[in-house]
């Protein structure tokens, strides 16, 4: 058993001659078709166990989210968009309205009939730059690999279930049956022998892009700027900057709507950046007990 | 000012996903309340038994210091006991990690249990001992132990947790501090009683001061200790250390009114942690409390941390 001091360990500094080039996800919701391939790859090939589904009644989304048994996750948004001047044209004005707009952006599979739009998007870890997890582990467990990814040795945790509220996505969760934290390796067993990982390989549209980090940045910047030209103002990135709250996620995202919709924090945070806050209260709190107790023995000396 | 104040977006509905929770609720057992509390009793005994030690109140001084034996005695029980996978409890001294408080909390408790039981056997084998070394370690290690649970609690994502990071520990060392007074004046004699009287009347007030600022600066977040079982625990929380503190009030002079103060202390303290326990969850599921914090940040400092 070797004994250390630690830091969080960092990507690529801890691995110095052996790091690799950081890869990732790009996730690109706007050509998900929500076939759940991914999360069927993804259990196939990590053994993850099955779970016992019921109905949520959650549009097609019967397996609600992210967890210890469900480490890629496909959310389903029905919404019905505000179409004032298709209900209040004449049927004549809203079919040469929608010819007009056939012939100019294409086929839309998302936003037929009458304002009905889907979102649908795979949800993952994201692998955060900083890693709420990896910072809260108290075994070491949670180790940041050489390709920039957050993984947990399962062999060393403990389930003592620190991670699982240290994370902002709320990513990482405990498996009853044998009490440990499980997550997504982002397939470092498959890395390891250059093959990208399942739910990417297994992904019928290329929505989920595996590849070296800057590179897939790069080609999301490229693809939002093209459907923005095509008039989709609503596409954003999301997680694609160093300067967000956990310093850029390791698997990013393309969203045609706030982050909230698909279950996604707005502004996430890893709580590691107010630990010093937390540390100075609690200290400051231990300084007035011990001031406070020895207070009520002042004047009472025999 | 308050967080309402401060507030630039208007407090509509947030958009949640089916009305799902972002973050998960803790996997914590019932075993993690009550380590809250064992670990602040032995925590904030360690530090009456230390200053009742050093100034000669022999008889307050033993009760202390077999309060803070039996706080820690527990704590580690508990905390093996709460874990997922028991048997590996040691991993959680394989490394000293600053950047996780359950690390560094680890090793505190086991730095302040074996200090307070080696203090607390000489104070009982030798009940004649004065204050030294031994007694000052105890205490130093004491206080952060009964407030560090508070730190670890308040850096998670759970916004009614974190958004209480400077009241918390306040919140954690009053409650400890009556508890541990509380303990000791469950048998302590009347001529020995009058500092762990007064000690745990001002913790109560302090308590519900500290909790009081707690609840007005998390504004709406607030409301995961005000509903369901966090409220309950609260409420009863109030009550029994209220009835407490009157009991030691009117109890000077009568062994019997300042045991059940004592009692009555203890189980408000039991009752403290879980409302915050508890709290956590209901923030936890509750989407709208992480999204309406999320949002308010980027509307009043545009994004990141």
């Amino acid at each position: 058993m070797s004994f250390y001091v630690v830091d969080t360990p960092t990507w690529p500094s801890t691995y110095g001659e052996e790091a690799k080039p950081r890869v990732g996800f790009f996730t690109d919701t706007s050509v998900c078709i929500g076939c759940k391939a991914c999360e069927v790859a993804c259990k196939e090939w990590n053994q993850v166990p099955s779970e016992n589904l019921g109905f949520r009644g959650t549009s097609y989304d019967n397996s609600g989210e992210l967890g210890a048994d469900r480490w890629r996750h496909v959310a389903f948004i029905e919404q019905r968009l505000p179409v004032g001047v298709e209900e209040a044209a004449p049927d004549s004005w809203v079919q040469e309205a929608a010819k007009q707009s056939l012939l100019e952006e294409g086929l839309e599979t998302h936003r037929d009939g009458d304002g009905l739009r889907w979102l649908m998007s795979s949800d993952v870890c994201k692998h955060c730059t900083q890693a709420g997890c990896l910072d809260a582990c108290p075994t070491g467990s949670i180790f940041r690999t050489e390709f920039g990814t957050v993984v947990v040795q399962e062999d060393i945790c403990n389930g003592c279930g620190y991670c699982v509220v240290a994370c902002p996505f709320g990513v990482l969760d405990q498996r009853e049956e044998d009490g440990r934290v499980w997550k997504c390796t982002l397939c470092y067993d498959r890395l390891k022998e250059d093959m990208e990982p399942a739910c990417a390989q297994a992904c019928p549209t290329d929505s989920i892009q595996f590849g070296d980090l800057a590179e897939l940045r790069r080609r999301a910047e490229r693809r939002v700027a093209l459907l923005r030209e095509r008039g989709r103002e609503e596409a954003r990135l999301y997680g694609s900057s160093d300067d967000d709250g956990v310093g850029g996620f390791g698997a990013f995202f393309l969203l045609l709507d706030e982050p909230e919709t698909y279950r996604l924090p707005p502004d996430p945070v890893v709580p590691t950046r107010h630990a010093p806050k937390a540390w100075a209260a609690g200290l400051a709190a231990a300084g007035a007990m011990l001031a406070g107790i020895g207070a009520a023995f002042l004047g009472g000396r025999r | 000012m308050s967080r309402a104040e401060t507030r630039l977006v208007p407090p509509e509905k947030p958009t949640t996903y089916y009305g799902r929770p972002i973050v998960k609720p803790p996997v914590w057992k019932p075993e993690i309340p009550f380590y809250f509390f064992f670990g602040g009793l032995a925590g904030a005994s360690s530090v009456l038994a230390a200053a009742a030690t050093f100034a000669g109140r022999r008889g307050l001084a033993r009760r202390a210091w077999a309060g803070a034996f039996v706080g820690v005695t527990a704590s580690p029980v508990l905390l093996i006991k709460d874990l997922g996978k028991p048997s590996r409890f040691l991993n959680m001294l394989r490394v000293v990690k600053v950047t996780s408080p359950m690390s560094l909390g680890a090793w505190l408790l086991a730095a302040n249990g074996a200090s307070t039981s080696y203090a607390a056997a000489l104070n009982l084998l030798a009940p004649r001992r004065r204050g030294g070394a031994h007694e000052i370690a105890a205490a130093a290690l004491g206080a952060p132990l009964a407030t560090y649970t508070a730190s670890l609690i308040t850096n998670s994502a759970i916004p009614a947790w974190s958004e209480a990071r400077w009241e918390m520990p306040f919140v954690f060392a009053s409650s400890a501090t009556a508890s541990a007074a509380g303990a000791a004046l469950l048998t302590v004699p009347d001529d020995e009683a009058e500092p762990a009287r007064a000690l745990a009347i001002s913790a109560v007030v302090f308590e519900e001061a500290a909790t009081a600022v707690m609840h007005k600066r998390l504004g709406p977040l607030a409301d995961a200790y005000k509903q369901g079982a966090a409220g309950r625990f609260g409420h009863a929380s109030r009550a029994l250390s209220a009835a407490g503190a009157a009991a030691l009030a009117a109890g000077r002079g009568r062994r019997d009114l300042s045991a059940a103060g004592g009692a009555l202390l203890l189980a408000g303290a039991v009752c403290k942690r879980w409302s915050v326990f508890k709290a956590g969850f209901n923030s936890a599921e509750d989407p709208t409390q992480t999204v309406r914090i999320q949002r308010d940040r980027i509307a009043r400092d545009g994004s990141g941390a």
